[in-house]
């Protein structure tokens, strides 16, 4: 849907070429995922592109019956408040365990950014707010999958709350082990991209990222970002450094 | 019938017509973006050796097949199984616990992946389309109608099997197992890959879901690009073999300067 507060869709494909051909450095004012001039990244930029130019906006993943749902691994950060494991943050790694200690009841989603109203969210907050359950496929990029159902709130409904600005075109992710990523203003306004907090019709367990995970149903798992604490929204895109998966080899779009 | 045309119904090497432009052209961006395709292929598969039928599969669930390609199926370096509700053989989580230790080059091998895609569905589009628009598809790569009498069929088959390899000419006309086969890798086997490829992108069976249900699930779909491939690399040995044993350096020199 095209609205003055979703100002990133499709683009004439030349331009996206042009673009991706060049050696655009990152930063304030980039406003397309960067190719660092890297091959792979150019090839990452086209699919982005050619998904966004020929396939159709906001059209709904999948949804299963509960007699679907199967057994999930959980992989990757499993305990942001365990320092034994390589991803951990010194920073917030404690954060967690002491709000995990306290069931939660001290933890707040920071909403802040492109907004008029930047906001802090409780979990009781989030679940006064009209909720969504969904049964859907997450596709890991390892290549297995599993069927789970979700609840939680549509992104939207947080964003719109929080008052979207005009020039406002990215969101990025926060987590409490460190890891941040971001997706652009269709993804985040798509129907089914959910700030979940249950899973099977329980609480988020902590290996699922308890006590609030991202679900994008049209990417790959590693976009669904768990152990949120924290949303900025962007009118630029941000790799996010050393800590964006971007800069890390991976690619930022993972609709494929 | 010359001895040499024995093996198939290929032409002797002074009748034979070469490689016209856009064919080699085609042929080795084809061939390089096919390769980079397959080894990055398996270092995807590397990272979860397990294939299954369905839309489900994980190290949680009963494999269809397992390949001693990586250490990174380990159920017994997952933590506890927790259910999510109280029914028995209710679905499980368990934390995997040997993250360090895995196995996972998908970040460059993803994006190799698909950037070779892209170079060999575009040159794959752009040989249909002039293979249609010059005849070359209908003269030279479908075979006859009357070509596909089983008795035909058979007698080619039995030659292969009994005659001599012996020096072929290069490019067409093509015997008839060698039309078929050409005419199965350019239209059932590269579009079944590029298909069940599709079906594995969440972004696009968001909008054209009828892939899911042609392949029977996601990760049916994952194995039947798995098997694809076997095909291919079946076809790519055989392929290299003939071209070997029909005159490896006259046939190379036809796939690069045309005759």
């Amino acid at each position: 849907m095209m609205t003055p507060n979703n100002p990133v869709p499709r683009r004439a494909f030349m331009k996206a070429m042009a673009s991706s051909a060049g050696l655009v450095l990152a930063g304030c004012g980039q406003t397309e995922p960067p190719t660092y001039g890297n091959l792979l990244r150019m090839g990452d930029l086209l699919t982005y592109k050619a998904h966004r130019l020929l396939l159709p906006e906001h059209s709904l993943a999948h949804e299963y019956e509960y007699s679907d749902v199967t057994s999930v691994p959980a992989i990757g950060t499993t305990n942001p408040g365990n320092p034994a494991r390589s991803i951990y943050s010194a920073e917030f790694g404690p954060v967690y365990e002491q709000l995990r200690a306290d069931e939660f009841s001290g933890w707040r989603l920071t909403v802040e950014g492109s907004v008029m109203r930047p906001s802090a969210f409780t979990l009781a907050d989030l679940k006064r707010l009209p909720s969504r359950t969904q049964i859907t496929r997450h596709a890991c990029e390892e290549g297995w999958s599993a069927i789970a159902q979700w609840t939680g709130v549509p992104l939207r409904t947080v964003l719109e709350a929080a008052g979207l600005q005009s020039g406002a075109r990215y969101v990025q992710f926060h987590a409490y082990d460190d890891i941040v990523d971001g997706i652009d203003m269709l993804d985040a306004l798509h129907p089914q991209t959910l700030l979940a907090y249950g899973m099977n019709g329980r609480d988020l367990p902590i290996g699922h990222g308890a006590p609030l995970r991202l679900r994008v149903e049209t990417q790959l798992g590693y976009k669904s970002v768990k152990f949120l604490r924290r949303i900025v929204v962007t009118d630029h895109f941000d790799d996010n450094g050393s800590q964006g998966t971007i800069q890390n080899g991976w690619s930022w779009y993972a609709g494929i | 019938m010359p001895a040499a045309a024995a093996l198939d119904g290929a032409t002797p090497v002074s009748q034979s017509l070469g490689h016209r432009g856009w064919v080699r052209s085609c042929h080795w961006a084809i061939a390089f973006s096919f390769l980079t395709l397959a080894f990055t292929g398996i270092v995807i598969l590397m990272a979860h050796p397990r294939l299954y039928w369905g839309e489900v599969g994980n190290d949680l669930m009963p494999a269809l097949l397992e390949f001693p390609i990586s250490n990174n199926h380990r159920p017994d370096d997952y933590g506890p199984a927790t259910t999510f509700t109280e029914v028995p053989g209710a679905p499980i989580s368990a934390t995997r616990d040997y993250e360090d230790e895995f196995f996972n080059q998908n970040s460059w091998g993803r994006s190799l992946h698909f950037l070779a895609a892209w170079i060999l569905v575009t040159t794959g589009l752009g040989y249909a389309f002039t293979g249609l628009v010059t005849g070359h598809v209908g003269r030279n790569l479908l075979p006859r109608i009357g070509e596909l009498a089983p008795r035909v069929l058979w007698n080619d088959f039995r030659n292969h099997l009994t005659s001599p390899i012996e020096p072929a000419g290069s490019g067409p006309p093509y015997g008839l197992l060698q039309k078929l086969t050409y005419s199965s890798v350019v239209f059932i086997a590269l579009p079944l890959m590029l298909l069940t490829g599709l079906t594995m992108s969440p972004a696009v069976t968001a909008a054209w879901p009828f892939l899911l249900d042609l392949f029977g699930g996601y990760q049916s779909a994952r194995t039947i690009h798995f098997f694809c491939f076997t095909a291919l690399i079946l076809f790519l040995v055989v392929h290299v073999a003939l071209v070997i044993a029909t005159g490896f350096r006259r046939q190379l020199r036809a796939m690069v300067v045309g005759h």
